[in-house]
């Protein structure tokens, strides 16, 4: 077992940290930049561009896409050395973390050339017409209807809780082709021009008070066959590509406070009696419980680093990592917005440290519930980890159109 | 980066569980015959070098390191094997190898061939770890009494006293457990496996480990060595616990299905395998800080222990629960688990005091 890195993996991160240090200060953002903003668009879309510039960005796609052909490892160090600045970086996850590959994977050659450079330089943003107002855990319930017409398919519907397409260029979109069979068997996936006549963006405001999400309605859109991804009412198994992608690009949020955060405001408090706050034996024993769980993220993220470079797929526990984050993050910044009492009331005050523990608090019920909710992961563990039996399902073998 | 044990210690780790593989049976003829231990398990794993294995080779070991004791540890609490590998090769062998200067030079190879059993007898009445001992030593004769000392049928043990060359401190002392002098009442201790004595000594010769006055440091040390191999156990016993759950969740049936076909009954398997994959992280941390001597062992050794903890006892208690009214009974293995799991959160201190080294070691980067 070896903690640190070995010389080579340290010479890579040694070079992005000192490439980071000489760039990312100028495009963190300050306190005056409110995330899914036009400001914070534009500051993402330069830092991408920077980045592509250098040559950090795609740094595991391969050499012949645009990419970097780096290894899996690479990748990691980049986004850890990353995660130390607050630069905006989460835009482009959607599109680089889970469309993109699922392009790469089943579209053609030519599309695909098309569409990694752009992606890379974030001149294209890309999001994820998935869930819809009647499914989102149970995905292969969508409605969203597409009919051949000739070398065109016919596209009605509507999607909901699509982050970022008030701002994107591209789509990959799931929907139903034939609903006289059972649900996932009738299913195809497109990428889609957000930009096509028939496509109307909705921006939904989240709890969190900014607008990350969007509804989308879709009315009689014409997307070309030349776009479909997959074979025809092979679109679950395409989609089963991308939310593979998906539970790997999700790490913990930059901007999201962590175990330091709480101790630094926990010795800033004094108490009744003088003392420091951190010195109260509930403060320790909940800051004792919160890095439990937060190293234990960096360790099941080092284990599954260990497992990419020597070229093999994270294990199976890597599959706790985000039910374990989302939830971690309500709990620590609740203690610690608690530690604040009435201070913590007042939302527009700008000392960073308590809008960093609001901006947490209020997004963790997000984290939740997107990229599958805790109860789902929890099945996932339990099923395909435990080997324990899957949740009775009676539509499971019943065509679509007759449940 | 590597996060890993090496496919060396992982060949062990395959050795041992063919060893091992019936332990809780084991523990139960144990128990039933009375006995301190399994001695062909204990000739076996002499055999197999467990006893050895941290030993240099110039003392009559195998000159392995830390590493492989890990391994050894998490295997032993997974199979709760009785014999006495935890507080003789983990933690008395550990101390004496580190400190034992001359003492080690005589009793690591008998340690090593398996022909002598350590101990450690470090705590008093108030079962702390952190207070000073009320026994003492006048003239290289020791003269107190210890309680709990776990396999006390151990031939020599690792005890803390006070002498006047200590100051106001105390000292480590080895002290012969069949001398005439000492008595060994035993205890019924809440794991009935682990055999556990009140150890009184009246003027027992004895000799110094490590420096007059050092004792409060030494056991410091030791604590961190100690927290790391006891979470490894741990990490063993709850996945095993876990397993044991989980078998038993796809076997019984209740309302026509089998009990684990229930998101609540699935839900808590999924929240076990979740703490104990984040106390495994603490482990290798823990181990790689202790094999290293890194500056980061104090945090890195609370961390694995109060993670390893919370993830033994919680799938110790679940894993009855999910066994319904036969997890209540003497005869389920889950009250060996239950109980084994309740003796390593008492033993190497507790959640209170490991709670406060972390945050300690946390503030002070
Ligand atoms: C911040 C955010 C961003 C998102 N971004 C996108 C995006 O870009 N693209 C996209 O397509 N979607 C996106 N989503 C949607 C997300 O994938 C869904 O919200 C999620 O899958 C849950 O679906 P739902 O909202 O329909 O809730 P439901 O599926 O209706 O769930 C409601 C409750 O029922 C529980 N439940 C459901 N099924 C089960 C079961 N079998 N067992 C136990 N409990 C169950 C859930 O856990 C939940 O607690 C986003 C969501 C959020 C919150």
């Amino acid at each position: 077992m070896d903690f640190n890195d070995s010389p080579e993996e340290a010479r890579y991160r040694t070079k992005v940290a000192a490439w980071l240090a000489a760039h990312a200060p100028r495009f963190e953002a300050g306190p005056d930049i409110k995330p899914n903003s036009a400001a914070w668009v534009r500051l993402s879309k330069a830092w991408q561009k920077v980045k592509a510039e250098a040559g950090y960005a795609g740094i595991t796609w391969p050499r012949e896409l645009g990419g970097q052909g780096g290894s899996m490892l690479d990748g990691v160090i980049f986004q850890q050395e990353e995660q130390r600045y607050r630069v905006p970086n989460v835009l482009f996850q959607v599109g680089m973390g889970m469309c993109l590959p699922t392009v790469i994977a089943y579209a053609s050659r030519e599309q695909t050339q098309r569409f990694v450079g752009p992606a890379l330089r974030g001149e294209e943003v890309w999001c994820q017409l998935f869930s819809e107002p009647a499914a989102g855990s149970d995905l292969a319930g969508i409605r969203t209807r597409a009919v051949r017409d000739g070398d065109e398919w016919i596209v009605n519907g509507q999607k909901v809780w699509t982050s970022y397409a008030q701002y994107s260029d591209f789509a990959i979109v799931l929907t139903r082709t034939e609903p006289s069979v059972p649900k996932h068997a009738g299913l195809t996936m497109f990428w889609l021009d957000m930009r096509s006549p028939g496509v109307e963006v909705r921006p939904i405001r989240t709890l969190a008070g900014d607008e990350d999400f969007n509804e989308v309605f879709l009315s009689d859109v014409r997307i070309p066959d030349s776009q479909r991804l997959g074979a025809v009412n092979a679109g679950w198994k395409v989609a089963l590509t991308t939310l593979m992608h998906e539970r790997l690009a999700i790490g913990k949020p930059p901007e999201h406070a962590g175990i330091e955060q709480i101790i630094a405001l926990a010795k800033s408090i004094r108490t009744e009696s003088g003392g420091m706050l951190l010195d109260a034996a509930d403060v320790r024993d909940s800051i004792a419980r919160y890095y439990v769980n937060d190293a234990g993220l960096d360790f099941l993220r080092m284990r599954a680093q260990t497992a990419l470079s020597k070229g093999l797929p994270p294990g199976p526990e890597a599959s706790i990592g985000k039910l374990v984050m989302a939830k971690t993050r309500q709990d620590l910044a609740a203690f610690a917005l608690d530690l604040l009492e009435s201070g913590a009331i007042i939302e527009d005050d700008d000392r960073s440290v308590l809008s960093t523990l609001q901006q947490t608090y209020f997004w963790a019920p997000g984290l939740r519930i997107a990229g599958g909710t805790d109860e789902i992961l929890r099945n996932i563990v339990a099923e395909r980890v435990l080997g324990l039996p899957a949740d009775y399902r009676p539509d499971k073998d019943v065509p679509f159109n007759q449940q | 980066m590597n996060f890993q044990f090496s496919n060396e210690q992982e060949a062990l780790r395959e050795q041992l569980q063919r060893l091992l593989k019936d332990g809780p049976a084991r523990c139960r003829a144990v128990m039933a015959a009375g006995d301190s231990h399994d001695r062909a398990l204990w000739k076996s794993c002499v055999e197999l070098g467990l006893t050895a294995a941290a030993i240099p080779e110039a003392d009559g070991g195998l000159g392995l390191g830390v590493m492989e004791l890990c391994v050894i540890a998490e295997e032993v609490g997974r199979a709760l094997a009785p014999v006495p590998i935890a507080s003789s090769a983990l933690y008395a062998t550990e101390i004496i190898r580190r400190h034992g200067g001359e003492a080690a030079a005589l009793w690591l190879p008998r340690l090593a061939a398996g022909e002598a059993i350590a101990t450690v007898a470090l705590t008093e009445g108030t079962g702390s770890w952190d207070a000073v001992p009320s026994a003492v030593v006048v003239d290289g004769k020791l003269s107190g009494s210890k309680l709990p000392v776990s396999d006390p049928h151990a031939d020599v043990a690792i005890v803390s006293a006070r002498s006047e060359e200590d100051g106001r401190g105390y000292g480590l002392w080895l002290a012969p457990l069949d001398h005439r002098s000492v008595v060994r009442r035993s205890v019924v201790a809440v794991d009935r496996i682990r055999r556990h004595a009140v150890v009184e000594f009246a003027a027992t010769p004895v000799v110094r480990i490590g420096k007059q006055g050092e004792g409060a440091n030494l056991v410091d040390g030791m604590m961190d060595s100690a927290a790391i191999l006891t979470a490894f156990e741990q990490l063993g016993g709850a996945e095993a616990a876990l397993l044991m759950a989980r078998d038993y969740a796809l076997q019984r049936k209740a309302f026509g299905k089998p009990i684990g076909a229930n998101q609540a009954v699935k839900h808590k398997l999924a929240d076990m395998y979740a703490r104990i994959e984040l106390a495994r992280g603490h482990c290798y941390y823990g181990a790689w800080a202790l094999d290293v001597g890194s500056a980061e062992l104090p945090r890195a050794a609370a961390g694995a222990r109060l993670a390893a903890t919370d993830a033994f006892v919680f799938a110790a208690e679940e894993a009855i629960q999910l066994h319904g009214g036969i997890g209540f009974t003497w005869e389920s293995d889950c009250s060996l688990y239950l109980r084994r799991s309740r003796l390593l959160a008492q033993m190497v201190g507790s959640r209170r005091r490991w709670t406060s080294r972390l945050v300690n070691a946390l503030v002070a980067v």
